[in-house]
């Protein structure tokens, strides 16, 4: 079963290598929108620091809401996605790595650059590693919830505005308690602790369901 | 008379029990409406105690409250019926839960409405961003947006499934999206809505929630009836049964 996993992972990831603007657009959405803020509200030192932890989660829950919309898309166009429904193997397994690979292709990057916009909004040392950890441990998160709904808007037209109205309002515990974990590191690194031990249960629970659910959701797109 | 209990859950004989059954519920739902109304209006203190007494204007409990419970019983309903479809492969189960969702959507709206006319005079706010307010923006959200996905998809048969399994989804994200708005310290985030319970509210008071509750709840049998009839029409227009009906129907 590992190996069908690794299989999924390397082919999608060579596939996404072969394109890599598709990998660029996410990541430089990201730090655009996240760019565009200070712009807006003003550059004082302050209230960008008070803003910072939201504004990023934010910019980070759009970017990897859009590239969503690539999960299955190319897939279910060239009709491989068909195949693999009719594969032995279990379909949740096939979905976990691909939501692994996405996730490799887009949640990654994001959690690198996070320090660098973190920067911008003049945040200190220690806010930037626990942004850059929450990042690591919700972005997946993001990536798990939004394939169910990849999946259910699969082929559909208009797809992706209403990929965002499905998606987001599940993706509110994770901006909550994202946030809220380097909001907190701001005053005592020590309160960290129960924000990142939820956004580790939120984690184990999307891994464990979401497969399942993203797979019925692909069986009914599809039939 | 010993019938399969099965029977009603064809279309064509559900069209027909749902039809009897619309105008009792109707009927039912205006007499307790204006009863509790009434009741309310004028059979109630005209200000809380408390040491900031809330005046007349704490009658829009009486709306506010009953549409604020029926709007997340209702979702719980749509998630039940879907599951029930999912599970069972019932067509009809997927046509309630369509039918059901538009008018806890409108409660949902009511509550957040009605809140906030009563947040003005009571907080000098329109809106805060109070745990139980939020979770019901949320909530009128995951209406939405499951009515959306709904009728973005052309085929029946998909739509109904794939709203299905978004609405069992967010069922079980509505517990976690609840506990994270309503953090655990109580003293950590404005909460406005104070904890209460129903052994803490004035009886008079009670009976007026209880019984606008009622009427709410009759009314929203009686539109999920009309709208599901509606709905059996359009998908079974090419059946032998519906020609008959549209027949008896059209002369008059």
């Amino acid at each position: 079963m590992f190996r069908t996993f690794m299989v999924i992972v390397r082919r999608d990831v060579t596939l996404a290598m072969r394109r890599r603007t598709d990998v660029l657009t996410t990541l430089f959405f990201f730090v655009i929108v996240a760019s565009l803020f200070p712009l807006g509200i003003g550059s004082e030192r302050e209230m960008l620091r008070f803003l910072g932890p939201g504004v990023v989660w934010v910019a980070a829950l759009l970017a990897s809401m859009l590239a969503l919309e690539r999960l299955f898309a190319s897939d279910y166009a060239d009709g491989t996605l068909e195949q693999m429904l009719l594969t032995p193997q279990p379909l949740s397994i096939l979905v976990l790595g691909k939501v692994f690979a996405h996730w490799l292709l887009t949640g990654l990057p994001l959690v690198l650059i996070a320090p660098l916009i973190g920067l911008q909004y003049h945040l200190e040392g220690t806010s930037l590693a626990v942004m850059a950890a929450a990042l690591l441990v919700g972005t997946p998160v993001l990536s798990l919830i939004g394939a169910i709904g990849a999946a259910l808007t699969l082929g559909l037209r208009g797809g992706g505005i209403l990929l965002s109205l499905l998606v987001l309002p599940l993706y509110i515990p994770v901006l909550v308690y994202g946030s809220g974990a380097v909001t907190v590191s701001a005053i005592d690194v020590a309160d960290v602790q129960p924000f990142m031990a939820l956004l580790g249960a939120f984690l184990i629970l999307a891994l464990a369901f979401s497969p399942l659910a993203t797979a019925a959701a692909l069986r009914i797109s599809l039939e | 008379m010993k019938r399969h209990w099965f029977h009603f859950a064809a279309p064509s004989t559900f069209y027909h029990l749902a039809g009897r059954l619309t105008p009792w519920f109707l009927g039912l739902a205006l007499v307790t409406g204006v009863v509790a109304l009434y009741w309310g209006f004028f059979e109630t203190p005209d200000r809380l105690g408390g040491s900031n007494p809330q005046k007349e204007y704490y009658r829009i409990i009486f709306v506010h409250v009953a549409s604020a419970w029926m709007s997340m019983w209702l979702y719980i309903v749509v998630a039940a019926w879907s599951a029930i479809g999912l599970v069972f492969n019932t067509r009809l189960s997927y046509m309630m839960a369509i039918s059901v969702a538009p008018t806890g959507a409108l409660f949902t709206f009511l509550a957040l409405f009605t809140g906030s006319f009563w947040g003005k005079p009571s907080w000098g706010t329109w809106w805060d961003w109070d745990p139980r307010l939020t979770s019901e923006l949320v909530l009128f959200f995951l209406y939405v947006g499951y009515l959306a996905l709904h009728s973005a998809i052309d085929d029946a048969r998909r739509a109904d499934r794939a709203a299905a399994l978004l609405a069992i989804v967010g069922l079980v994200t509505v517990p976690i999206i609840f506990w994270s708005i309503n953090c655990p310290d109580p003293n950590q985030c404005a909460a406005l809505h104070q904890r209460s319970s129903m052994s803490d509210i004035d009886g008079n008071i009670l009976f007026g929630m209880l019984g606008l509750t009622f009427a709410f709840w009759m009314y929203s049998f009686a539109t999920s009836f009309m709208r599901v009839r509606s709905i059996i029409l359009e998908r079974e227009t090419d059946t032998a049964w519906v020609a008959e009906v549209i027949d008896r129907e059209a002369p008059r």
